[in-house]
């Protein structure tokens, strides 16, 4: 009986532990709701760190490289728009699809996320930016160690891209 | 405190150590002497200060080091196959050792010039021979690849070669062997008057560096052994080294050693020029390949041309004259001022200078001591400058330095010789390790040689590193000749059998080496410009995959619906767009060879698969930290099997 109950007791752990394990897996926010629950009265650094790099919002930080800073017009360009999405069919598309996450991340609404300095140094300046920004660094993490490869394009097709992304 | 001491009095000893040597070493043997290591150490991170590009003889190839390092930086596939990048296997390259033999995927390699421009180096491209089927490459210095093969009709043994005039107007191709032109079933004995020596003028554009067979010269059936253009005053000749002038067809050995003095010819060639300009020669049928390499579409293509211009230089006075030089002459030598064509009798002691003005004054005065097959030879005196009464034994290649120097290799004796050009005086000697051929010094085939360092190839090899067995690669010397003593400075081993070599300052290449090829400028026909354009084709059994690579995945990884009996085209697009970024591709039961496709660049490898499964796909080049995660599939079905064509990536 004893042991039959100590078996019983083994068996739920198991699944319990499980369970945890598949449902990490399957929902990736899942740990993410549970650490800013406990952590609510601690300051919002805590819950930065909480929050996965693509998805954190950081509306100042301007990135390491050749941009220092951009004004974008409240029109779109969209003739601009249309050569940034050739030069991203081509050279970026292999690691970035529209909607999801691939390589790397989607680049829907970035803008609501990154300044145009820091998505244009990234294009334009990818090894610097994974070494020297504290974002770019833990986002080369979160997404496999994957490095983001420097396509070699050129300023004015940076900035046609980046027209691009705000369409979408 | 002790410990900071004893440090100091360790490295106090150690640099007593050092300069106790240093000091020693400067009054016993040169090779071991203070300032050699300085002057050969390239320190991490550190650049050479010249290239050199070896020919790599029986490898089919040349290889390219940095000087004075002896470091070997890349061994460029120029006549052989080369499985590393794929070259000579990739559908691509295939066209490129085409010939009239068909697939020729082997030659050897001798000769390396490099393009000249006013008579100096220029660095636009490097042209070598292929010795066995005869074929002239020219390479490209800004990508460092083959870019063009012309097979060399009416040719055998093509070793008088490749050399160029002082503006790259032809690249210069002698037989070695005669043969019967055109050639014929007869007897091997009746060689004697009815074979010919064909010399081929290969012309070479300026914008682009194409080639193309203007003429060729018919000449008595002698062997056609090492040639050099005149520069300076005497451009617009060429100097070509004979032996065999006995024609012999057997036992050479003997044979064609009888004798006393052969000849080296000097062709007039802008007078062929401008007969054959004027519709002088002979369109004679023949049929030969004329392969090149487009950059834009990465592709290949050989197209076969059935004639050939040939020249009978009796028929044009004033063409052609033979100077005679003793004891069956091998390297033949022209000084960067070229007022001294230099023969080196390879079975004599000395060395035999002709004088150009004497040549020129003893053709308009007719200074003849007969002729042969109605080509006047030269009074031998009549244009002699002078001999060097060397001491050594065996001269062979001769090369120049800035200073009015001449560098002579001997085999027999084993050493290099340093002769003034002009008083004819042996200034210094130094052996070498062991049985040197040629030698090279930076631009010393031009009117501008930098004399700094002398590489000697040596024919063998035996105690100078680790043995390895009974095979072992060649061994080469760097010489410095900046002093007025030669000093040996360096032994580094060499890849294959360099037959000579051609160097020059590392700023005329460096700056311009292309890092990759443009996505935007790839005109490649089976081209995968971006993920979207990746797919699966079906052609009847023909299989065209349109696959992208971008670290580390491909596009597509997974693809079903290809069967047993199928040509499976593997097209890869390298869409990296960075420096040094190459993916490779491989799958498992491919019988030809890997392809290592460079950013930007499109390459074609056929796989028929022969057994139904499902077979992995891999990137052979560690590409990143997710490399060993570049992999895919391949399902084959059964032969008779109705699955569609599919494929995807992350899905």
């Amino acid at each position: 009986m004893k042991s039959l109950l100590k078996g019983i007791v083994l068996l739920f752990s198991l699944l319990l532990i499980s369970c945890g394990g598949k449902e990490e897996k399957k929902k990736e926010g899942f740990s993410v709701d549970r650490q800013k629950t406990t952590t609510t009265k601690t300051a919002d650094v805590t819950e930065d760190a909480g929050t996965k790099a693509s998805e954190r919002i950081d509306l100042t930080n301007k990135g390491v490289g050749p941009i220092k800073s951009m004004n974008l017009n409240s029109e779109i360009d969209q003739a601009m728009a249309a050569t940034g999405k050739e030069v991203y069919d081509q050279m970026c598309l292999a690691c970035h699809r529209i909607g999801k996450k691939f390589i790397g991340p989607a680049p829907n609404d970035i803008l609501k996320r990154r300044t145009p300095e820091w998505v244009m140094n990234m294009i334009l300046n990818p090894e610097n930016m994974v070494k020297e920004d504290p974002l770019a660094k833990e986002l080369l993490i979160e997404f496999n160690g994957s490095p983001m490869a420097n396509q070699g394009l050129t300023e004015e097709q940076a900035r046609a891209v980046l027209e691009y992304f705000r369409t979408l | 405190m002790k410990k900071i001491r004893y440090s100091m009095l360790a490295f106090i000893g150690l640099v007593l150590v050092f300069t106790g040597c240093n000091d020693a070493g400067k009054s016993s043997n040169g090779a071991l002497s203070s300032g050699a290591a300085e002057k050969v150490y390239v320190a991490p991170g550190e650049q050479d200060e010249f290239y050199a590009f070896l020919s790599g003889g029986y490898s089919g190839n040349l290889t390219v080091y940095g000087l004075p390092s002896g470091r070997m930086f890349k061994e460029i596939p120029v006549f052989s196959q080369f499985p590393t990048s794929g070259y000579g296997y990739s559908e691509e390259t295939k066209p490129m050792l085409n010939t009239s033999f068909g697939f020729v995927p082997w030659d050897d390699l001798h000769h390396p010039d490099i393009s000249q421009t006013n008579g100096e180096l220029d660095g636009r491209w490097i042209f070598v021979n292929g010795n066995n089927t005869p074929r002239i490459a020219r390479v490209s210095l800004s990508t460092f690849e083959t870019e063009e093969i012309i097979e060399v009709p009416n040719s055998a043994g093509n070793h008088s070669s490749s050399f160029i005039t002082e503006n790259t107007e032809y690249v210069v191709a002698g037989t070695r062997f005669s043969v019967p032109v055109p050639q014929r079933d007869m007897p091997i004995n009746e060689y004697k008057g009815n074979f010919k020596g064909a010399l081929s003028f290969i012309s070479v554009a300026p914008d682009n560096g194409r080639m193309n067979l203007e003429f060729q010269l018919l000449m008595p059936g002698f062997n056609y052994d090492l040639s050099r253009p005149g520069r300076g005053k005497s451009h617009g000749w060429f100097f070509f080294s004979t032996y065999n002038t006995e024609e012999a067809n057997s036992l050479l050995e003997v044979m064609a050693s009888q004798n006393d003095k052969d000849f080296i010819a000097a062709v007039n060639w802008k007078k062929i020029e401008e007969y054959v300009k004027n519709g002088g020669g002979t369109k004679m049928p023949t049929n030969y390949a004329h392969n090149v390499y487009d950059e834009e579409s990465h592709t290949g293509t050989s197209t076969m041309i059935k004639e050939v211009v040939t020249v009978d230089p009796t028929k044009v006075p004033g063409s052609l004259y033979f100077l005679p030089t003793p004891k069956s002459p091998h390297g033949c030598d022209v000084d960067p001022s070229g007022a001294y064509i230099i023969g080196s009798g390879k079975l004599s002691a000395d060395i035999t200078v002709h004088s150009f003005d004497k040549m020129l004054d003893a053709i308009e005065n007719e200074k003849f001591d007969g002729e042969a097959y109605g080509i006047p030879i030269l009074n031998f005196e009549d244009v002699l400058a002078g001999t060097v009464k060397s001491g050594g034994l065996g001269p062979l290649h001769t090369e120049f330095d800035a200073n009015g120097n001449a560098y002579t290799t001997f085999f027999i004796s084993s050493e290099v010789v340093k002769w003034n050009v002009g008083t004819w005086e042996v200034l210094d000697r130094k052996p070498t390790y062991y049985s040197v051929g040629h030698l090279m010094i930076p631009g010393g085939n031009s009117r501008k040689p930098f004399g700094k360092y002398l590489v000697a190839m040596n024919k063998i090899t035996k105690d100078r590193y680790l043995p390895t067995g009974p095979e072992m690669e060649h061994s080469a010397q760097i010489y410095d000749i900046s002093g007025e003593k030669m000093e040996l400075i360096y032994d580094f081993p060499t890849h294959g059998e360099p037959h000579y070599a051609a160097g020059c300052p590392a700023e005329l290449l460096a700056s311009k080496s292309q890092k990759i090829y443009r996505l935007d400028e790839n005109k490649h026909k089976y081209a995968t410009l971006g993920a979207n354009d990746a797919r699966v084709e079906r052609n009847g059994n023909e299989v065209h995959i349109y696959m992208s690579t971008i670290r580390s995945h491909f596009t597509p990884d997974n693809i079903e619906g290809v069967k047993v009996g199928d040509k499976v085209y593997f097209h890869i697009t390298n869409q990296e767009q960075d420096f040094d970024v190459p993916h490779g591709f491989s799958i498992i039961g491919q019988n030809t060879s890997e392809l290592l496709v460079m950013p930007g660049q499109t390459k074609t490898s056929v796989w028929e698969p022969k057994k139904v499964g499902v077979w992995p796909f891999y990137c052979t080049d560690f590409c990143s930290a997710l490399h060993q995660e570049m992999q895919g599939y391949v399902r084959v079905s059964p032969a008779n099997s109705n699955i569609d064509l599919s494929w995807s990536l992350g899905e």
